[in-house]
């Protein structure tokens, strides 16, 4: 038999807190999960700090992979025997589905920033490189390998494939939002999946949902909004990230002006170099960064010894709700006062933005750009989700954007001049103490 | 502060107006691929590349007042018209950031459709690939745009005149 059509004698199954069950019956599969590469996921948290607001997301990128494997799996039973659905396209699918985090590096996004990075580049790598995932891969038939990173890249020839595991309404979104809600202890990520899976009808080249599902469609589409706001940009995660981006931009100073390291931080050298190979690349993960945080806080530099002490032990910056246009001036005078009082403002004043981590709320097409929701109708015709749905009409138009300004509260109050310290405290908190 | 927004103002200012927000994404996007440093990331989405944090953030210069968005309705579609206010031209004179040249990718953008701008950002965001590829690629992923080898022709050209302009 074809090793793509192999199968395991015994079905494994994995148990799983948000979907019950992972199945698994595929060889490749259940080798693929088997690689190194694969494995690295579990010391990738999928939220990176948010476990310093909610102690319960400590959940990693690799049971969410598993989880949108298996979401695709299920979507996929229900498309067997569908006329637009080609069932030759399962295996890719459920590969693609299962793979499509694999370049996240430790604390994503504050990472890439820092380095100028790109996770995508790098899932691209480990799946075309010489890594054990294209060995695998590469068994199943030739160029396999580029048809799951085509189809993780979007550009694959069958949009329908690409659709399950990107698009407004996929796998990857339909797993994080619950997985999130359930580790982080929030009642707000839910919505009926099942329901949802059991309107969804390939159409071409798209998912499209029968329009008695719009309901469970609605749920979904404000779980987004509100996961996004009270989970993924919650003001204190922010706040973490803000001094994890300031660490590593530290780091990388130091490390440009010749510091002589304590700990010399060998791997991080080739992303100070902003070049790291994919093998650096896959040697850093949480694990190895967390132990850096914890022994540069030894380090004789004031500013990175007093920041991973901020991130390790939780010791996180305060924040005013700030705008930009209206407090220009009051940012510039900060800076001044900061300088002044001997706190560098390049690593203790921050103006962090909404758009610093991208929103990917529900919008009803960017003049073709996106494809929106489609509803189909009894007739076979197909209408937008928003010009049905007067709930998430109401929320795709909104334009809610948020600035805060993050500062070390404790530090202030250290500040020996008194003058400077007042009136410091006069432009954050709109009141100078006698 | 916000310097990756008075980066964007820095674009606004030099090209006063722009129209349309598909134009906006791709203009950026081109130049970035040309080396200006523009920091956002685009993804490629259904029919090209395409960058959330771009969207969000002109967004949130639109609520703070510092760019203005006219909509105007089109036949089947709404377009939008940017440019930079009189906030935006005063925060961006304060603003610590570098200011390169950038009158000659737009005059270059400006001459061309929204249509064509839309196959020159595919071909750049499949350079990696070898020539024949890219074509095969912008062949089967914008198949519903229907390309023709001239106008393909016409885009490396472009490719090749934008690119050593500084």
């Amino acid at each position: 038999m074809a090793y793509r059509d192999e199968k395991l004698d015994e079905e494994k199954v994995f148990k799983d807190p948000v979907h019950r069950y992972v199945h698994v019956r595929d060889r490749v599969i259940w080798d693929l999960i088997g690689t190194r590469e694969f494995q690295r996921l579990r010391r990738v948290k999928q939220l990176g700090t948010t476990y310093l607001t909610f102690h319960g997301a400590e959940h990693s990128r690799f049971s969410h992979s598993l989880g949108v494997y298996e979401i695709v799996r299920r979507i996929l039973e229900n498309f067997r025997d569908h006329k637009d659905w080609n069932e030759d396209e399962r295996l890719l699918s459920l590969c693609a589905a299962l793979l499509h985090d694999l370049g996240h590096g430790p604390f994503s996004h504050s990472f890439e920033k820092a380095f100028r990075l790109d996770h995508e580049d790098y899932t691209q790598s480990i799946l075309l490189g010489d890594t054990e995932v294209n060995r695998v891969l590469s068994g199943v038939e030739e160029g396999f390998p580029k048809k799951v990173a085509d189809v993780i890249n979007k550009t694959y020839t069958d949009k329908l494939v690409v659709s399950l595991i990107s698009s407004q309404i996929d796998a990857d979104r339909m797993d994080y939002l619950q997985r999130d809600a359930y580790f982080t202890g929030v009642s707000y990520g839910h919505f009926d999946m099942e329901r949802i899976l059991r309107v969804m009808r390939p159409l071409e080249d798209q998912v499209a949902i029968k329009e008695s599902g719009m309901h469970a469609v609605e749920d979904y589409i404000m779980s987004r909004y509100q996961m996004y706001w009270q989970i993924y940009f919650h003001p204190v995660t922010r706040s973490a990230e803000v001094i994890l981006s300031k660490i590593l931009k530290r780091a990388k100073e130091l490390y440009k002006n010749g510091y002589e390291f304590e700990l010399k931080p060998v791997h991080f050298f080739s992303f100070f170099e902003e070049a790291p190979s994919l093998e650096e690349y896959l040697d850093l993960d949480e694990n190895v960064v967390m132990y850096y945080f914890q022994m540069w806080i030894r380090e004789k530099d004031p500013i990175l010894s007093d920041l991973c002490e901020r991130f390790v032990n939780r010791k996180l910056f305060k924040y005013i709700e700030f705008n930009p246009n209206l407090q220009m001036n009051a940012w510039r005078e900060l800076y001044d006062l900061f300088e002044e009082a001997g706190v560098d403002p390049r690593f203790y004043l921050e103006v962090d933005s909404s758009s610093d981590l991208p929103y990917d709320f529900y919008r009803p097409g960017e003049e073709g750009e996106r494809l929106p929701i489609h509803l189909l109708q009894p007739d076979g015709g197909l209408k937008e989700l928003s010009r049905l749905s007067e709930i998430v009409e109401s929320i795709s138009g909104k334009k809610r954007t948020d600035h805060k300004l993050y500062f070390p509260a404790d530090t202030i109050e250290q500040i020996s001049d008194e003058k400077t310290k007042q009136r410091i405290k006069g432009i954050l908190y709109g009141r100078e103490e006698q | 502060m916000l310097e990756k927004h008075a980066r964007l103002m820095h674009f606004l200012n030099s090209c006063e107006e722009v129209v349309g927000r598909k134009r906006l994404q791709k203009m950026i996007f081109i130049m970035k691929k040309c080396g200006v440093p523009f920091e956002e990331k685009y993804e490629f989405h259904f029919y090209g590349p395409y960058s959330e944090e771009l969207t969000l953030r002109i967004e949130e210069m639109c609520n703070l007042g510092f760019i203005s968005e006219a909509m105007e309705e089109k036949r089947n579609y709404y377009q939008y018209r940017y440019n930079l206010t009189d906030s935006g031209h005063d925060f961006l004179e304060h603003a610590d950031i570098e200011r390169p040249e950038l009158g000659g990718y737009i005059s270059a953008m400006n001459e061309k459709s929204s249509r064509f701008l839309e196959l020159v950002s595919t071909m750049l965001f499949f350079e990696h690939l070898p020539k024949e590829e890219i074509e095969e690629k912008v062949y089967t992923v914008k198949s519903r745009q229907n390309y023709k080898q001239e106008e393909l022709e016409e885009a490396w050209a472009f490719i090749r005149e934008l690119r050593p302009v500084s």
